[in-house]
């Protein structure tokens, strides 16, 4: 590691971001020339997007490129410039930077539900009741609307949803002779009776995720996170929290768990060849498996989420992205022409058939949607079950105003529970901690 | 009275131009940017030293800094003696086919960190790389090179591998251009290799040997992409704040606190001048 070139490019290279970053920062007045309080009809946005114009527009969800194009069709006044910038917190941190410096924002940007609140808090995107967003309730399911919400106004428009379900290889069940777990204790023991079985087998993987952390305690019914405005409140230590790492915990201290980090190569891997038998994840997860994990094509399988108690119908969201408009976007009202018919018009119906799974009750509740046959999946109509879960989505979840933040540095103090260090439960409270810390320095109120 | 000549000047503004823009002008807009603070809720505000007295007392900025130092201390000598020796191994002629043996030791220099690293990361991996075919095989299990008491001697090897190379051959150059009639002299006065090393080469390398140190603590502290690539593979070994540089580029990209990971780079940068000055000042003056 001399002072080689590579590293003095690099230097220089976050030398720029630097300063890219700061450019008019001391300029926070923000974009709010525009009265907010006149609204514009639907009328004025098809007036809008008659009279043409060009918008650009960040996200990295593939089966945009083709609504693009239907809609250029359909309006061809309108130019939208599809760029992806990076995913998830790439895409996130170019934003930030961009609006900061205030140049070269885009007027739309695909932002996760658990990233929204803190483009919402930092002004940097537009409250949607403006373009009357507000009617559009009962367009899309709970889990997701709700999610897009902050009190009164709205910040995005729901692109997808991730209720979560239980997806596992048949193949490895069968073989062992382990029945699909409907609750989480004959999960545990499922668990136990596989790798015992077969010690290069486990039932599923983790090394430390905050994603899927805070989707199992959502769905236990714990609420660490308490959000009101400018004022926050982080506590690890309810029932619902206890009931996860209780669980958990027992699998992390007999070894029932693949130490493979998600989404990396070894993982794939695993995923393919029946070392890692299955996941409990949200439902835009088929499209992954078929382009990830082709070796196991037809092994897969769908079933609910297993519940805490027998009998239960719970579920939560793990991931899922919205569409929203920046601020500091010219064209607000092209850009929300084109959100509406990505998300709500023959956009939303185009991209459920290119496989992302919908937020709307529209597509959700098609009988072609659900019986849409997964040829992947042993033709199984998985939908049905995705469908489903979506319906029993727990309500009440918030995510902390900087969530993504805090999902950076979970495994600093969670890791060390998958490592022999530490325990969930301890884990967790130097992770609010440290969220806790965060948030007091950059001027919340924290309780 | 003499007219000052601007011919000289005029010469040197293009570099001179450079140099400031890509040069001066980021660390002059670092310093500017460590002076204020940034918050979600409440805006920019100057704020003098604070961000300064906040490293001071940040114990993740100190064990990132200690990190570092002990990579350096146990590292760059392992690494450095290595280089020396095959230096000298080349350099004393009975070797057979020693320009193979040059170039194949400097070749990892040539790969890219990145690659460097992925190739090694799979290796180590105990699920699904080298380690675990080794553990299959022979029916033992090997510790993780990726836990996270193994992962800064994990990346230790890395960059050894990559730059010992690199080393050799600042050494090896600096041997070739001792005077051959110095080894005459002393193959006349009947000296042994090994005191022809000790009396006309290790002093003919102390130069070199000083520039290689400086180059390598500057690298040392400036550890960067090995975590950053790692990270993937060991997401709960490689923390946040594992290395000074990975720190700041954490809290602005991760955390959005461009003001205290300025301070960051500031202070490091100046640690980092202050141990190479220490190093050479102390070189200097065993020469003398």
């Amino acid at each position: 590691m001399e002072l080689s070139r590579r590293r003095l490019l690099l230097g220089a290279a976050s030398s720029l971001a630097l300063l890219a970053a700061g450019c008019g920062s001391s300029d926070d007045s923000g974009g709010d020339t525009k009265a907010a309080s006149t609204t514009v009809s639907d009328a004025g946005v098809e007036a809008a997007l008659q009279a043409g114009g060009t918008i650009t527009v960040w996200a990295w969800e593939p089966t945009l490129t083709k609504v693009v194009a239907d809609f250029q069709t359909k309006y061809p006044k309108v130019k939208v410039n599809l760029i992806k910038n990076g995913s998830g917190n790439d895409q996130y941190t170019a934003l930030q930077n961009a609006i900061k410096a205030g140049t070269g924002v885009p007027d739309l940007a695909q932002i996760e539900y658990f990233a929204l609140p803190q483009f919402a808090l930092g002004k940097a995107v537009t409250d949607l009741n403006t373009f009357g967003a507000k009617s559009l309730d009962g367009t899309f399911t709970p889990g997701p609307w709700s999610s897009v919400h902050s009190g009164e106004k709205i910040y995005g428009l729901p692109m997808d949803s991730g209720p979560m379900a239980l997806f596992y290889n048949k193949e490895v069940f069968d073989k062992y002779g382990i029945a699909v777990p409907t609750t989480w204790e004959e999960y545990a023991a499922a668990a136990e009776k596989l790798h015992t079985a077969n010690p290069k087998s486990w039932i599923t993987s983790d090394s430390g995720d905050a994603g899927f952390t805070t989707s199992m305690i959502w769905q236990a019914g714990g609420r660490p996170y308490k959000v009101d405005g400018t004022s926050v409140s982080v506590n690890f230590d309810d029932a619902g929290t206890k009931k996860w790492t209780g669980l958990w915990q027992g699998l992390i201290d007999k070894k029932l768990l693949a130490p493979v980090p998600g989404w990396s190569d070894a993982w794939y891997k695993g995923l393919g060849d029946g070392t890692i038998a299955s996941l409990v994840i949200g439902a835009w997860m088929p499209p992954n498996l078929e382009s990830g994990v082709k070796a196991a094509s037809g092994k897969w399988r769908v079933a609910p989420m297993p519940q805490w108690a027998s009998g239960e119908k719970v579920t939560s969201e793990n991931g899922g992205s919205s569409l929203a408009v920046t601020e500091a976007s010219q064209n607000k009202t092209i850009a929300y022409g084109f959100m509406k018919y990505a998300t709500v018009g023959d956009g939303a119906q185009s991209r459920t058939d290119q496989g992302a799974f919908p937020a709307t009750t529209a597509q959700l509740n098609a009988d072609a949607f659900k019986n849409k046959e997964f040829p992947y999946l042993g033709g199984q109509k998985a939908n049905e079950v995705l469908a489903e879960a979506a319906g029993q989505v727990a309500t009440g979840w918030n995510y902390l105003p900087f969530q993504v933040y805090a999902n950076n540095v979970y495994n600093d103090s969670v890791g060390k529970a998958y490592t022999g260090g530490s325990n969930l439960q301890d884990g967790l409270k130097a992770w609010g901690d440290a969220s806790t810390k965060y948030g007091q320095e950059q001027g919340f109120t924290v309780k | 009275m003499t007219r000052r000549s601007w011919i000289g000047w005029q010469f040197v503004a293009p570099f001179l131009a450079v140099f400031a823009l890509v040069f001066l002008a980021p660390i002059a807009y670092s310093l500017y940017l460590s002076l204020y603070r940034t918050r979600l809720i409440g805006g920019t505000s100057f704020v003098g030293l604070e961000n300064y007295s906040k490293a001071v007392e940040d114990p993740q900025f100190w064990s990132a800094a200690g990190r570092v130092s002990l990579f350096l201390v146990v590292q760059v000598p392992i690494m450095l003696v290595l280089a020396l020796l095959v230096a000298l191994a080349i350099d004393s002629g009975r070797l057979y086919g020693s320009s193979f043996f040059r170039i194949s030791i400097f070749l990892p220099y040539a790969v890219p960190a990145v690659v460097a690293t992925l190739m090694w990361g799979f290796m180590y991996g105990s699920q699904f790389g080298l380690i675990s075919y080794l553990n299959d095989w022979f029916g033992i299990t090997l510790p993780d090179p990726l836990a996270p008491n193994l992962v800064l001697a994990a990346i230790g090897n890395i960059t050894t591998w990559e730059f010992v190379g690199y080393n050799m051959i600042i050494l090896y150059a600096a041997l070739r251009v001792v005077d051959p009639s110095l080894y005459e002299a002393a193959a006349i006065d009947g000296a042994g290799q090994f005191r022809i090393i000790r009396a006309i080469k290790l002093p003919a390398l102390r130069g070199p040997l000083l520039i290689a140190t400086l180059f390598s603590i500057i690298g040392s502290f400036q550890l960067f992409t090995e975590p950053v690539v790692l990270r993937t593979i060991a997401p709960n070994a490689i923390l946040t704040y594992f290395t000074p540089n990975y720190y700041a580029w954490q809290l602005s990209v991760g955390g959005q606190q461009f003001n205290y990971s300025a301070t960051v780079a500031v202070v490091m940068g100046l640690l980092t001048m202050l141990v190479a000055y220490l190093v050479q000042a102390r070189a200097v003056r065993k020469a003398v």
